[in-house]
């Protein structure tokens, strides 16, 4: 696995110096380690990588939203973020609260006849509103069209160089983007008996007791 | 109607059938429901199944799936309601002519089911819509449906198309078309129709708050 990252990393480092390219170490039980390079040059790595490598396969691109300092705190308080958790985040050389404001980008890349892969290539923006661009792969590969709209639909991430960049599972005429963790859902809430503490409390606010009032 | 069920019994074993026009238009109607073709979900397959050979919804008489609206009678909303796709399916409603019913099938319809906590999927159909059969599953199996559209088939039968409690669609002030929603900036606008479905209210137990 290494191996393969090691090798596209010198030649990469040789073509596409602007790329910026380092290796993230993965230390838990899938090791599986990354290629971490600028938004602006990921096309040109990925002409490298398919070119003279041949990685022909791109199987799959997902986004990763790493919020505000501020946001980010307030989302692990909601998700009761243990001691044990945070921990493991720590352990594993990622981001610390005051690195993080930014959305993330993940290809999967596969090189079907000689069967290696996945190789993953990760890119970061430089923060998640205006600044919130990476560059577009489907010249290089055709298959990350429709999941580079999706990015863009679901996350904000802008494509440039993008043939056709809309939205693909929302309406054109919806704003916001639902897989950010700052995301507020319309609130159509309806009652539904449950143990959830979260719906409980929702369930509160929408039908108070009677004598609430 | 006016016939003693008695006498018409005794006029039968002579045979003489009696019957009412609402009893026939009624038998014809339940008899010959014609469903619109379209799925939106995995229960679409459990629907097409049930018009196979092996469960063959043609003995019910619903086997005539007709791709336009215009011919059709009974909407199996077979599948999860998406926000994105609510528009055309009350846009279908509209165009299909009357008498015309609706069965939910599966929890998607019915209620949203598994995704009722997200954002992107419509919390059952009965939001914007009237339904009037549902068929509770995940998917349901083809008995299922075959079930509800038995259910369905009583209830045409028992319409009453005259009189103070005819059915909607005998009324000549019944709701035929219900408003298509649009696509907001956050949800659809309005994010529900209060003429065909109103939040349920919290039942609390006894001591509850």
């Amino acid at each position: 696995m290494s191996g393969i990252i090691d090798m596209v990393l010198a030649s990469i480092r040789a073509k596409v110096p602007a790329a910026n390219a380092t290796v993230r170490t993965n230390p838990g039980p899938s090791g599986q380690d990354s290629l971490m390079v600028a938004p602006e040059s990921v096309a040109d790595v990925m002409r490298v990588i398919h070119d003279e490598h041949g990685f022909d396969f791109l199987s799959n691109v997902t986004g990763v939203d790493w919020p505000d300092p501020a946001l980010a705190e307030k989302v692990a308080v909601i998700a009761e973020g243990d001691a044990d958790a945070e921990g493991d985040a720590k352990a594993d050389g990622e981001e610390t609260p005051a690195e993080c404001g930014f959305l993330e980008v993940v290809y999967h890349l596969y090189h079907t006849s000689e069967r290696k892969g996945p190789l993953v290539v990760r890119s970061r923006t430089k923060d998640r509103g205006e600044g919130a661009k990476i560059a577009s792969v489907v010249s290089v590969y055709k298959s990350a069209e429709f999941q580079e709209r999706e990015i863009y639909d679901l996350y904000g991430v802008i494509f440039t160089g993008h043939p056709d960049l809309r939205r693909i599972l929302m309406w054109d005429e919806f704003v916001d983007h639902p897989m950010r963790k700052d995301y507020v859902a319309p609130d159509d809430y309806e009652y539904e008996p449950t143990p959830h503490a979260a719906v409980i409390e929702k369930a509160a606010q929408h039908y108070p007791a009677p004598d609430a009032d | 109607m006016a016939i003693d069920q008695k006498l018409a019994d005794d006029l039968k074993s002579q045979g003489v059938h009696v019957t009412s026009f609402e009893q026939l238009i009624n038998w014809g109607r339940s008899s010959s429901l014609w469903p619109l073709q379209f799925g939106l979900a995995c229960c679409a397959i459990e629907m097409i199944a049930a018009t196979m050979a092996k469960y063959d919804m043609a003995r019910f008489g619903a086997e005539v799936f007709r791709p336009s609206p215009r011919q059709a009678d009974l909407m199996i909303v077979a599948g999860t309601v998406t926000k994105k796709m609510a528009p055309q399916v009350v846009r279908l409603y509209n165009q299909m002519a009357e008498p015309k019913y609706v069965l939910a099938m599966g929890a998607c319809a019915i209620s949203g089911g598994p995704f009722k906590e997200g954002y992107n999927v419509l919390k059952g159909v009965d939001r914007y819509i009237p339904v009037d059969i549902v068929v509770p599953g995940c998917p349901p199996r083809p008995e299922a449906l075959l079930d509800g559209l038995i259910a369905l088939q009583k209830k045409v039968k028992g319409e009453k198309l005259i009189g103070k409690d005819r059915v909607r669609h005998a009324d000549p002030n019944g709701m035929a078309e219900m408003p298509v929603p649009e696509y907001g900036p956050h949800d659809l606008q309005p994010p529900m129709n209060p003429e065909v479905w109103k939040p349920k209210a919290k039942i609390r137990k006894e001591g509850e708050a």
